[in-house]
């Protein structure tokens, strides 16, 4: 790769973060945080903006809200994207995030990255009407359309390395412990 | 790597803690054969010489060929020896073993990666109701309770026994995580006379891009059988064994599988082909192409649109676990601080730099792809007692001369 390949990911950054990690590995562990506040109905806001990595508190630049909400056939005010829709958010950010970093590492030039996600779901299991039915997705499918000066099987090896390397991916793909309390 | 020394004139024991060929002996299953084509299981000045260069040596013959050779070269093998520490002294290493101290000025450490078998820790969440055995209890499947077989672990080890468990008669699941897909043979070849000819293989440690995810490469999903069979992922589901995800984690005696098992299929595919482009690029600069079969492609590994993400483990449906999930080295003996948190020897290309005079032998990639493979050990080994001689002599004749020491555990 000859000439200079720009999308805007600065992996050197991401390489040395790499290698001093490996030798100082408890700056890598992080801890993120989310807080939510109920408004009304089913409808509540969600902030970030603190989160702890490389032994020390951070923070994002400004505190970010999500809404969220339930759509007018779950009788609500469709105030905000449902919970499920967020997941599927995070899983396509971080796989888009991770393409682009992969195809800067690889020396890729994109041109354009879409992703479009369906998770598939039977509502008779959070409703309570057949439990046999799970409540959350039975099945995810994510499809790509990446515009890029590489060839197809690049391409898929692109998007295969960023599930690869992606934490949602793996959250959503691997049981993790989860602890509620109420204090 | 005796045998190296004793042609550099140095004067040497090697340790064993049992027989020559001891973990061949008592530490695999019964139908085991090597991955190597029999042309290709070389030691330094000795090759296979029977009557079928391209079929794979069994246990008894993989035994008879290492004992064989230690044999011819008169290895100054002392058997029965186990080593119990080793120690730093001023100037080089004292040996404690259940036979004695030795002392030594320079030590090669061959003892390998695969002294005890890798089991995770979810493995305690397990009911007691099925039994677990590892690569190292297995013998073969009459051992094996009634009841379905759990396989956890896809590299060579796991594909194989999940093939000859199945082929008993008992239902396997096989769980699948990160994964090497290799063909038996490739245009008409072996696939390992491709990695040795094309010069993979022969790649050097300091001229692999990602050294630490090569040494940490699961083996590739080969067998070495008469019929040469190819023993991949589409073999072993058209054969009717379950295919799941990678086990995540044991919750309420339940089993649960990654839900990531056709993204492991895709990285495995598009890697394979990877390699055999670049046998086919080799294969036609070097006007090999005219020689071989024509290039050839793999249908891809066939991800199920669904697969079982949790197993109950106390229904009686699996009777057995078998954790086929890898090996591990074992230091408890090595008194000298060089082996990482993770429990692996720190070394360059096999030169340990933290304890001069200490070598290693044997460990994945340790100078090269092929190092721990049988014919891999000539190279690693000539290299290395070229840096020992050099060390020894640089450590000044004048003293008493201590004999280094060569563990062969």
């Amino acid at each position: 790769m000859s000439q200079v390949v720009n999308n805007g990911v600065n992996v050197d950054a991401l390489l040395a973060a790499r290698e001093a990690l490996r030798n100082a590995p408890a700056a890598g562990e992080f801890t993120w945080r989310a807080s939510c506040k109920w408004l009304n109905g089913t409808h509540a806001r969600s902030t970030v903006q603190g989160f702890r990595g490389l032994g020390e508190e951070q923070s994002h630049k400004s505190e970010f809200s999500f809404d969220t909400d339930h759509p007018e056939v779950f009788a609500s005010e469709d105030k905000g994207a449902t919970p499920v829709e967020v997941v599927l958010v995070g899983l396509a950010s971080c796989l888009t995030a991770g393409v682009a970093a992969v195809a800067q590492n690889r020396g890729i030039q994109l041109r354009s990255v879409e992703a479009r996600l369906e998770g598939k779901m039977n509502i008779a299991g959070i409703l309570g009407i057949d439990g046999d039915v799970r409540n959350g997705y039975d099945n995810i499918k994510v499809t790509f359309h990446v515009d890029a000066d590489a060839s197809k099987k690049d391409i898929e090896a692109l998007v295969a390395q960023s599930q690869k390397r992606s934490a949602v991916f793996d959250i959503i793909t691997n049981p993790t412990n989860v602890t509620v309390e109420v204090v | 790597m005796s045998r190296v020394l004793t042609e550099h004139s140095i004067d040497h024991v090697v340790l064993e803690r049992g027989e020559v060929a001891n973990s061949w002996r008592h530490e695999r299953w019964d139908s085991l054969r090597l991955l190597t084509p029999n042309w290709l299981s070389r030691l330094p000045g000795y090759a296979y010489e029977g009557p079928d260069p391209d079929g794979f040596m069994n246990l008894p013959q993989v035994v008879n060929f290492i004992a064989g050779f230690a044999a011819e070269t008169s290895a100054p093998v002392r058997t029965q020896t186990t080593v119990t520490s080793v120690r730093s002294t001023e100037d080089g290493y004292q040996v404690a073993t259940d036979r004695g101290e030795l002392r030594c000025r320079s030590l090669v450490l061959a003892t390998g990666a695969s002294n005890s078998p890798r089991v995770p820790d979810l493995h305690r969440a397990v009911p007691p109701t099925v039994q677990c055995l590892t690569t190292f209890s297995y013998r073969n499947p009459d051992q094996l309770p009634p009841g379905g077989v759990l396989i956890v672990g896809a590299a060579a080890t796991g594909v194989q026994l999940a093939d000859e468990i199945h082929r008993s008669g008992r239902p396997v699941t096989l769980c699948v995580g990160e994964h090497v897909r290799l063909p038996r043979s490739y245009r008409g070849r072996d696939i390992l006379w491709w990695m040795e000819s094309s010069g993979v293989w022969n790649q050097r440690y300091d001229q692999i891009e990602d050294l630490e995810r090569a040494r940490r490469l699961p083996s590739p999903q080969l067998v070495g059988t008469p019929e040469h069979s190819t023993l991949d992922l589409n073999f072993l589901s058209d054969a009717g064994i379950e295919i799941v995800g990678k086990l995540a984690a044991v919750r309420d005696g339940r089993a649960l599988f990654s839900g990531g098992l056709a993204n492991q299929f895709a990285l495995a595919d598009l890697k394979m082909e990877r390699l055999l482009d670049t046998f086919d690029a080799w294969a036609r600069d070097t006007q090999v192409g005219t020689k071989v079969g024509p290039a050839e492609r793999f249908a891809p590994t066939r991800a199920p649109s669904s697969t079982r993400l949790s197993l109950d483990l106390g229904s009686g449906e699996i009777g057995t676990i078998v954790w086929a999930t890898g090996y591990r080295p074992d230091y408890r003996w090595l008194n000298v601080p060089v082996v990482s948190h993770k429990g692996e020897l720190r070394h360059d290309g096999g030169v340990i730099t933290e304890a001069p005079g200490m070598y290693a032998l044997g460990l994945p990639v340790l100078r090269r792809r092929k190092s721990t493979f049988i014919n891999g050990a000539e190279a690693d080994a000539r290299d290395l007692a070229q840096h020992l001689a050099g060390y020894l002599a640089g450590c000044g004749a004048g003293k008493s001369l201590s004999a280094p020491a060569f563990l062969r555990h």
